[in-house]
């Protein structure tokens, strides 16, 4: 029993001392969307960190939110033979030929973030991708379970129209609180993923609802939406966070900012941390030749109050939300 | 003000009544009032709030639409002004603030003016230049990120309120006010629309008509820097990527729904701002209405439709040829 434990924890000291040696020769080339949102500046920033703390040499490629510049940027990293190659696909399909050369290459290819056309599957090592259904369901369940049985009328935020995150994000939240009879959507409108429109629609909404007196739960896709319904509610004389619980996704700093402050509940962290996983995965792969599944999902953390949410905010004001 | 008010806006108030009796059908306390820490609040004051922007944008668009051209980039100057606004509301005085932010909005004009009227550029085209380049101007100055502010004072440009108004509405009344004495209290108004007219003819005749376009584009820029300080005001912070997104075909929309053709000429600037209500008016109706925002945009499509067909032309032409038969008939 305890030469098994030593030789667990010898195997486990020779992996830790063999994966830095193993990966300060790994070079990647990462193909990055560009500056779209706040986030994706975050996880640009946190996938250097995470590269530098594995010392792995990351070379960025910002594509401007363009496809073509990322194909030009992939075809470089397969003319420097570049030991793998990360990919934020700025759309979903005409990726096929460019993934080909690289296969040919013999350079795995990992997607973060977000998911190419089905007909590619083979084209690629893996997909490190958040899960937003699971996002949508992880705002509801906490919804439900803080609620208990009381009856709640909720109202939603949408995101925009036609994006499948919000989509995903509605569909999940929906699914969470169809087990609880006493949880009901009584009003859905799009905010547009925006502070701006997440001010005005929540307005209308305490208009709508006598003052905002029978609202017990405010539903934001995103988190920036519900920082302009904080403000809404506040302007209406309500008290966001105690009044009227509050529950969104992505978990930008200022959210964490509004939970200090007590006007906010809970969120439902979107990690910015894709590269951290991928970086693993191809550690893996170079070293044993384990090959990681098809899809990695990232957790889905649930922040609230009782997190510090001081802290949470000072560590991730920096990361260029 | 009858000068400011002409006969032809019967179409324009009479589409805002039956909107706002709609509004009033779907939802019943829509002009339910009350005072909310020494600010009124309900639907209505909600309508004059959200408004503002697109009417301050709309102020701007009427007079650039009049001399024949239109400003696509207003959408953006918003964004850059806004920016600039929440980048040193914290650490400079308000004045400092608005001077730097109203500044930048004019050199925006300018930019647009000079393309147009000095080089002579097709204005839809000079404006799309700044339209694109203004939000990475904007995306530039806050880094991609929403810059957030506390300035008290800027903040009470978005959210305080004067004898129980909102600031921004009184905002955009005193520029309606401001901007009808200047251009209706003297010939520049009638200028142009002369511009607009026949730029040649009223070259001919003597109008400096580079300088007016030159000065419409400034001041279109102007205001919407305002637009932009206020929305920035409004969320206490600025979103580059997407303040006064699109708001740009909104404050045409506005100036169209007025009355104001495309082809320059005559203009009105309370036509113009009725416009933008009569949009807001219908917005506020569609949040209120709980309809899946599946809807939105068609059900705005249709009324902005039914508001064209009041004003057309051809259309009351043929009501009256109706009236007439029947009256023949009878």
């Amino acid at each position: 029993m305890i030469l098994k434990a030593l030789f667990a924890a010898s195997a486990t000291a020779a992996l830790l001392l063999a994966l830095p040696a193993n990966a300060a020769e790994l070079t990647i080339g990462f193909s990055q969307i560009g500056s779209e949102s706040g986030w994706r500046a975050a996880e640009t920033s946190v996938s250097k960190q995470e590269a530098t703390k594995r010392k792995v040499n990351l070379k960025i490629a910002d594509a401007q939110q363009k496809q073509e510049n990322q194909i030009k940027a992939i075809r470089s990293f397969i003319a420097q033979n570049v030991d793998a190659i990360f990919l934020a696909p700025v759309v979903s399909t005409g990726w096929d030929s460019v993934l080909k050369e690289a296969k040919e290459a013999k350079i795995p290819v990992v997607l973060l973030d977000r998911d190419i056309d089905p007909s590619g599957k083979e084209l690629y090592l893996t997909a490190v991708t958040s899960d937003s259904v699971h996002e949508g369901e992880v705002a509801g369940d906490w919804l439900a379970k803080t609620v208990g049985a009381k009856a709640c009328n909720i109202v939603e935020l949408q995101g925009t129209v036609g994006a499948s995150v919000a989509a995903n994000r509605k569909k999940g939240f929906d699914t969470a609180i169809a087990k609880h009879a006493n949880l009901k959507v009584v009003r859905s409108q799009t905010g547009d993923f925006t502070r701006a429109k997440g001010k005005e629609v929540m307005e209308s909404f305490i208009k709508a609802e006598g003052g905002g007196k029978s609202i017990c739960a405010v539903y934001a896709h995103n988190d920036d939406m519900m920082v302009g319904a904080i403000q809404a509610m506040k302007e209406a004389g309500l008290k966001p966070g105690k009044e009227i619980l509050t529950v969104s996704i992505d978990a930008v700093p200022d959210i964490f900012k509004a939970m200090a402050a007590g006007e906010a509940n809970a969120t439902v962290e979107l990690t910015p941390n894709m590269a951290g996983p991928a970086l693993d995965a191809i550690a893996a792969f170079k070293g044993k030749g384990t090959v990681p599944p098809k899809w990695i999902q990232t957790e889905s953390k649930l922040y609230t109050a009782a997190d510090d949410p001081q802290k949470i905010y000072d560590s991730k004001k920096g990361l260029g939300y | 003000m009858t000068a400011l008010l002409p006969r032809r806006g019967l179409a324009q108030i009479l589409a805002l009544i039956v909107i706002l009796a709609v509004d009033r059908v779907v939802s019943p306390q829509f002009f339910d009032l009350r005072l909310q820490d020494g600010r009124l609040f309900g639907s209505l004051i909600d309508v004059l709030n959200r408004g503002t922007p697109v009417a301050l944008l709309s102020l701007g668009m009427v007079l650039v639409i009049a001399t024949r051209g239109i400003d696509l980039s207003v959408g953006a100057v918003m964004a850059i002004s806004g920016a600039i606004a929440a980048s040193l509301a914290d650490n400079h005085s308000l004045a400092v603030v608005l001077a730097a932010a109203l500044g930048a909005g004019l050199i925006c004009g300018l930019w647009n003016g000079f393309l147009v009227a000095v080089l002579g550029m097709q204005p839809i085209v000079a404006t799309l230049i700044l339209m694109v380049a203004g939000r990475g101007i904007a995306q530039l100055i806050t880094e991609g990120r929403i810059v957030t502010f506390s300035s008290p004072d800027l903040v009470w440009l978005g959210n305080g309120s004067i004898l129980g108004v909102p600031v921004p509405v009184a905002i955009a009344l005193g520029m309606l006010m401001l901007t009808g004495a200047v251009v209706r209290g003297s010939a520049l108004g009638l200028l142009i629309e002369a511009t607009g007219g026949n730029a040649r003819a009223s070259e001919l005749a003597g109008v400096g008509t580079r300088a007016m376009i030159l000065a419409v584009y400034v001041w279109c820029g102007v205001c919407a820097a305002l637009a932009g300080v206020i929305a920035a005001a409004d969320i206490m912070g600025a979103d580059a990527n997407n303040a006064g997104l699109w708001l740009e075909l909104d404050a045409i929309l506005a100036v169209v729904i007025g009355g104001t053709s495309l082809f320059g000429g005559r203009f009105s600037l309370v036509l113009a701002v009725l416009g933008a209500l009569i949009i807001q008016t219908m917005n506020t109706g569609i949040l209120l209405s709980g309809y899946p925002p599946e809807f939105n945009l068609l059900v705005k499509a249709m009324v902005v439709l039914a508001v064209l067909l009041l004003q057309s032309p051809k259309l009351s032409g043929f009501a009256g040829i109706v009236t007439r038969l029947r009256g023949t008939k009878a």
